[in-house]
């Protein structure tokens, strides 16, 4: 049995007419092992972050379910946060009670010495020591999506569920807190399910990238395994031979759908017939 | 840019105050009484009706009895109303005749009970609403129906039932400040960004913590919009709710100076009215101030 797993899971939405759903997305099933760092990626609208919603118990699915080390999830909880792409702290707290407000929550019990030494050593494990007292508007998007990483680290979850989360900082600060997540990833080796636009993002953290059709009616096509070996780091990971080897599939296979939603429009329903997904292997 | 003295807009201000009472002034002088022309039973006809006096040298004078009720007094005379009634602004002359400052606290007691209560109600019966879209919804339409009668308009009724102008005045208050407190708060509990309950589902926070962690704070701008509106007709409201129902304040005082027809009177009503609202809304935009934060 595996530590989390995504089973036959549909997501069927009203249309816009009232009568009628539309899918947006049909028979997912994906298993994921205990500290394995899997993506997904995909089109604008082709459900991921919805997917990550489910798990994350945010969103209902319409059919199958997600078992959590051996337990349905049924709502939101503490064993699965989520960090969002537009950051979501509170705009009227500072940096510290952002983190110690989920820190409290997470562990009820501890005295207050205890909570600050844990919130103050997250935060400077992103980096943002001296910056307690400031509040999220007097931050960069790159520090407040530290904020929200390091948010999320220290209420140690089992599943860390990435929504987007680096879309809305600017290129040059994406990359250094790749690096810097790679590294608190290494440090913790949490289970994480992050679902990106960025190809490079998805090679350089996960340990498989999840292919998604364009929707209505997408599916997982296929599950490419990122066999670079680790500890990867930005500079290191672009000179192994099968870097573009791993890019340039993932790249075609979203070149390829994006055309074919030009050619046949949406809502074709032929090419979805739920099949297993394929499985690519760039092994040396 | 160095701001010199005569840029600063106090000046100006004082300089529009200055051309406004002067104006006020020059407009309100009424000529002395010129009895030249007139012949001695014109000037026993005017003299029976009180129009005019005489005077210890045997001339002649308006009334100044009358004068205080013909035409519009000038600056002067509602100066010396003004000094007169806050040298006496402490003194309790009768049932009805209490000093100025005793007044402005009838009011502002009446109003802030009032505004409070109805703030109370409003926000959380408003934090409900937000949250529940369904239920919003279906009281929605009520909500419009309510919101745009005159506080006043309920007057007559709420005198019936609850049978004291007292608190009749106080219901008024709380009518007119319920509903835009009311409507801009499930506004803002329903559009506080997604995310942010989000955060709190996952993280497991209480109902309570819940509602002062995360809904109050993110909602509070604004709540406090909403405040300021009802705030506004609140106050619009307490002064005609006093005059009508005769319950001692500064708007009794307005109407009172009416009945007498004392028109300076009715004038310095009216100055103090306006700085009850000002000090009033300065408190608030104070309050204002904490609670509202930038995305």
């Amino acid at each position: 049995m595996s530590f989390l797993s995504i089973d036959h899971l549909s997501k069927y939405f009203p249309n816009h007419s009232g009568n009628g759903t539309v899918c947006i997305f049909q028979d997912v099933t994906v298993k994921i092992d205990k500290g394995e760092f899997v993506t997904v990626i995909g089109h604008s609208g082709c459900g991921k972050s919805t997917l990550l919603n489910i798990i994350a118990g945010l969103d209902t699915p319409t059919e199958g379910g997600v078992i959590l080390n051996r337990q349905e999830v049924t709502g939101p909880g503490l064993d699965r946060m989520v960090v969002f792409q537009n950051f979501a702290l509170m705009p009227w707290m500072t940096v510290f009670e952002n983190v110690a407000l989920a820190v409290r929550s997470a562990y009820p019990t501890w005295s207050s010495q205890e909570i600050n030494a844990h919130v103050n050593k997250y935060i400077a494990l992103v980096g943002l020591t001296g910056a307690e007292t400031k509040k999220p508007t007097a931050l960069s998007g790159g520090m407040k999506q530290r904020v929200g990483l390091a948010r999320a680290f220290s209420i140690e979850p089992k599943v860390l569920l990435l929504d987007e989360p680096f879309a809305q900082i600017d290129a040059l600060t994406r990359g250094v807190i790749q690096e810097e997540l790679v590294q608190m990833w290494n440090a913790t080796r949490n289970t994480v399910f992050m679902v990106t636009h960025d190809v490079d993002e998805a090679i350089l953290l996960s340990d498989r990238i999840m292919l998604m059709t364009n929707g209505p009616s997408a599916r997982i096509a296929e599950i490419v395994d990122v066999t670079i070996p680790r500890p990867r780091s930005r500079e290191t990971i672009i000179d192994d031979h099968r870097y573009y080897k791993i890019r340039n599939h993932v790249i075609h296979f979203l070149v390829r759908h994006a055309s074919r939603e030009r050619e046949h429009g949406a809502g074709n329903q032929t090419e979805s017939s739920p099949s297993d997904p394929v499985s690519i292997n760039f092994s040396a | 840019m160095k701001i010199t003295r005569t840029q600063h807009p106090f000046f100006i201000s004082i300089f529009f105050l200055g051309i406004f009472l002067l104006v006020w002034h020059v407009a309100t002088i009424s000529p002395t009484f010129d009895p030249t022309g007139k012949t001695e039973e014109e000037l026993l006809v005017l003299e029976f009706n009180g129009d005019i006096v005489q005077t210890d040298d045997g001339g002649y004078t308006w009334n100044p009895e009358k004068e205080k009720v013909k035409g519009v007094p000038g600056p002067m005379t509602v100066a010396e109303k003004a000094w007169i009634e806050l040298t006496e602004a402490f003194v309790i002359k009768g049932t009805n005749d209490h000093g100025i400052a005793f007044l402005v606290g009838y009011t502002v007691s009446r109003f802030s009970v009032g505004f409070l209560a109805a703030s109370g109600v409003a926000i959380l019966v408003g934090i409900l609403l937000g949250l529940n879209q369904m239920l919003f919804r279906a009281l929605n339409p009520f909500i419009q129906i309510l919101k745009p009668i005159s506080p006043l308009a309920w007057m007559p009724l709420l005198l019936y039932t609850v049978k004291d102008p007292k608190w009749t005045a106080i219901m008024v208050v709380f009518m007119a400040a319920i509903w835009p407190t009311l409507a801009t708060t499930a506004f803002g509990v329903n559009s506080l960004r997604r995310e942010y309950l989000q955060v709190a589902a996952i993280l497991q926070l209480s109902w309570v913590k819940r509602l002062y962690k995360v809904i109050l704070p993110g909602a509070a701008p604004t709540i406090v919009n909403g405040l300021r509106i009802s705030f506004g007709s609140a106050l619009v409201a307490v002064v005609p709710a006093e005059m009508l129902l005769g319950e001692l304040g500064v708007g009794y005082l307005s109407w009172i100076e009416w009945n007498n027809l004392d028109i300076a009177g009715v004038i310095f009503a009216i100055l103090v009215v306006g700085t009850v609202g000002v000090l009033l809304d300065s408190g608030f935009n104070k309050l204002a101030g904490l609670v509202t934060y930038h995305e």
